[in-house]
């Protein structure tokens, strides 16, 4: 992998593009904009609210796939933070109640990175097992109801709020994208974090501190998750343990994969990933507008993914990057 | 069967924390040992044995299958309506949706394999569109009214005590020991664990890597079809939400069982063992009554968390004197 060119991410671009005019042609409201109360509203401003949960995981998580890693334990992470913000929304401060769920998404983080790097265990087993016990103890914080608050200033947090016109969550995904781009491409970190993912031997030979990098990546996408968690919570104005981000973990692995990030790990694109994250909510919401039941989501998503994959896979994609990722393989 | 002891460490690790469990229970609930108990948890349990069982040899292989809990609810809701709607008989049904298992884990196989494709990946695919398939040919629960539903749950054989050994329980025990027969007695089973060991290296010994690697994901498949059936004849229903999540109750019982998820090493009677630890914790859980069904997932994930580290340090152990097991090497 000495050649590692910018990728411009045309067809991933192309292919928002293409699902939006194909929203268009189903509903030709689909670009209107509305003002109204000093807020901008219209579907396209939807696509990017709804999607900003996954937008948020996906930001974490691009950065785990990058170190050949991923993480299965973000929507019970999302789980367990919007249950903790929620039960100390309507007696705590809004810092004390951020500062709560954010840490202990960082903590959740810190617990996945410790097995990965410390133990040595697999990251699909290690976060597995987040994945399992997590919902439970999101049921544990909340005792297993719904727990409901009324303070304004997390609820503004929420889809209800708004920054400059826009929804708070797509500004919080914005905020968010530019701090992680600032940390991984203003700096060198975002080449080590890919030169662990090829080969974290050789990394660790050329004096990258691997373990302390994946502690830190595993802990960011515990940051997004608790994050995307506070969003959730602050839209519905509750917590419900058994449903909040279920099944996103798998949405944010799929938005990570349509951006073209390889799950073999050594290359990435956090703007991608959104992209990405973005593809799959117009999808979703191009299929509600459409009229066409909910339910042929799922089979359209998973022809989306099957083309994507056979787009990116090596047999397909050339000899020679076929022949790079079987020396790859080799030599790991 | 010339393995040493110490290669079968795991197995009898996860047997000991079974019998243990047992134990528990049964001090705390007098009632608790007895075989009526017994032979529930091996009803209630049976269709995650059997998925259980094809998730070992994948993941031996050193692969991963996301879609068996949806192929489970695929096969209800087509039964569902293959039976009541279509008028299919039953038999003809069950062979129909076995078939179509098969075709849906070749195609997941041959994916993975001639596309050099991540499993996690490919199976996640499938895992939506047996769903979305599912969603697609009905959203309602349809009972299943078909005599033979109502002749095969009443066909169980009476061990007095009230306990019965029902229909399901049998299937799960058959294929627990079919599958324990082709795992370690047949070379298919050798190749699999081969595979797990390294991929390049069982090519080169001149194994079909393609050919077994579809195999095994159709194997997976047909056994999440099976399991689809025994969940219907269960719940005498088909609904295209049922079985959400049991890939994750799969493959926990199967780490549970001692089998490594890098591949090359494990066993089916362990994941079997580790199913009913599973069901155990839950039948712990109905008989308090006081305590809430979410401690069953903390409860299971410490279980894993407690398995793994067991793992790690009985694997470290093993580089340190140098009796590396085949097959261990992180990927």
């Amino acid at each position: 992998m000495a050649l590692r060119l910018p990728r411009i991410g045309t067809s991933q671009v192309a292919a928002l593009i293409l699902v939006l005019l194909a929203n268009w042609m189903v509903s030709p409201q689909f670009f209107d904009f509305h003002i109204r109360d000093g807020r901008v509203f219209g579907s396209v401003i939807d696509v990017l609210n709804r999607g900003a949960p996954v937008a948020l995981l996906s930001i974490g998580m691009v950065l785990v796939i990058a170190m050949r890693g991923i993480d299965l334990s973000v929507g019970a992470v999302m789980a367990i933070c919007g249950a903790i913000a929620a039960s100390l929304a309507d007696s705590h401060t809004l810092p004390v109640v951020l500062a709560a769920a954010l840490g202990a998404g960082l903590l959740c983080g810190l617990w996945n990175g410790l097995l990965v790097a410390v133990l040595g265990i697999q990251p699909i087993v290690a976060t597995l097992i987040l994945m399992v016990a997590g919902r439970g103890i999101a049921q544990l914080i909340t005792e297993g109801r719904i727990v409901t608050f009324s303070s304004p200033d997390l609820a503004f947090l929420g889809g209800s709020g708004s920054v400059l016109g826009l929804p708070t969550p797509v500004v919080l995904t914005f905020g968010m994208l530019a701090l992680t781009l600032l940390i991984v491409r203003g700096t060198a970190l975002g080449l080590m974090i890919e030169a662990t993912g090829g080969n974290p031997r050789a990394s660790a030979l050329a004096g990258i501190g691997t373990k302390l990098i994946t502690v830190a990546v595993y802990m960011w996408s515990g940051l997004c998750a608790a994050l995307a968690g506070i969003v959730a919570a602050a839209d519905i104005l509750g917590a419900d343990a058994n449903n909040a981000g279920l099944w996103l973990e798998l949405d944010a692995i799929l938005a990570v994969v349509i951006g073209g990030t390889s799950l073999f790990g050594g290359r990435f694109s956090v703007v991608l990933a959104v992209v990405g994250a973005l593809i799959i909510q117009a999808m979703n919401t191009g299929i509600l507008l459409s009229g066409f039941p909910p339910e042929t989501n799922l089979v359209v998503k998973a022809v989306v993914v099957l083309a994507v994959l056979l787009a990116q896979s090596p047999r397909v994609a050339g000899h020679f990057a076929g022949l790079g990722v079987l020396l790859n393989r080799s030599r790991s | 069967m010339t393995r040493s002891l110490s290669r079968l460490m795991p197995v009898f690790a996860t047997t000991a924390v079974f019998l243990a469990g047992f134990l528990i229970c049964s001090l705390a609930y007098p009632n608790f040992a007895s075989l009526r108990v017994v032979m529930n948890l091996l009803t209630d349990n049976a269709f995650l044995g059997i998925v259980a069982v094809g998730m070992t040899f994948v993941i031996i292989s050193g692969g991963i299958d996301l879609s068996v809990g949806s192929v489970i609810g695929f096969t209800t809701v087509f039964l569902a309506l293959a039976i009541e709607r279509w008028g299919v008989p039953p038999f003809a049904a069950f062979l129909v949706i076995l078939l179509l298992c098969a075709a849906f884990g070749a195609a997941m196989g041959a994916t993975i394999q001639y596309f050099e494709l991540p499993p996690f990946i490919v199976t996640l695919a499938g895992m939506f569109l047996a769903r979305g398939l599912s969603f697609l040919m009905s959203t309602d629960s349809i009972p299943i009214t078909a005599d033979l539903y109502s002749n095969l749950s009443d066909h169980a054989i009476r061990l007095g005590g009230g306990a019965r050994f029902t229909v399901p329980a049998m299937v799960m025990l058959a294929i627990v020991a079919a599958g324990m027969a082709l795992l370690h007695l047949t070379r298919f089973g050798a190749n699999v664990y081969a595979l797990g060991g390294s991929r390049t290296a069982t090519g080169l010994m001149g194994i079909n890597v393609a050919r077994t690697t579809v195999l095994i994901y159709t194997l997976s498949s047909v056994l999440a079809g099976l399991s689809g059936i025994v969940f219907s004849l269960y719940t005498s229903s088909g609904y295209s939400l049922s079985a959400v999540g049991v890939e994750l109750d799969a493959i926990a019982a199967v780490v549970i069982g001692g089998t490594l998820l890098s591949g090359g090493y494990g066993f089916v009677f362990g994941s079997f063992l580790g199913v009913l630890i599973q069901g155990l914790i839950q039948t712990y859980i109905s008989f308090d009554g006081s305590l809430s069904s979410w401690w069953a997932k903390i409860a299971t994930g410490f279980l894993l968390f407690t398995f793994i580290a067991f793992q790690q340090i009985t694997l470290h152990m093993a580089r340190r004197s140098r009796l590396r097991p085949a097959g261990v090497a992180q990927p």
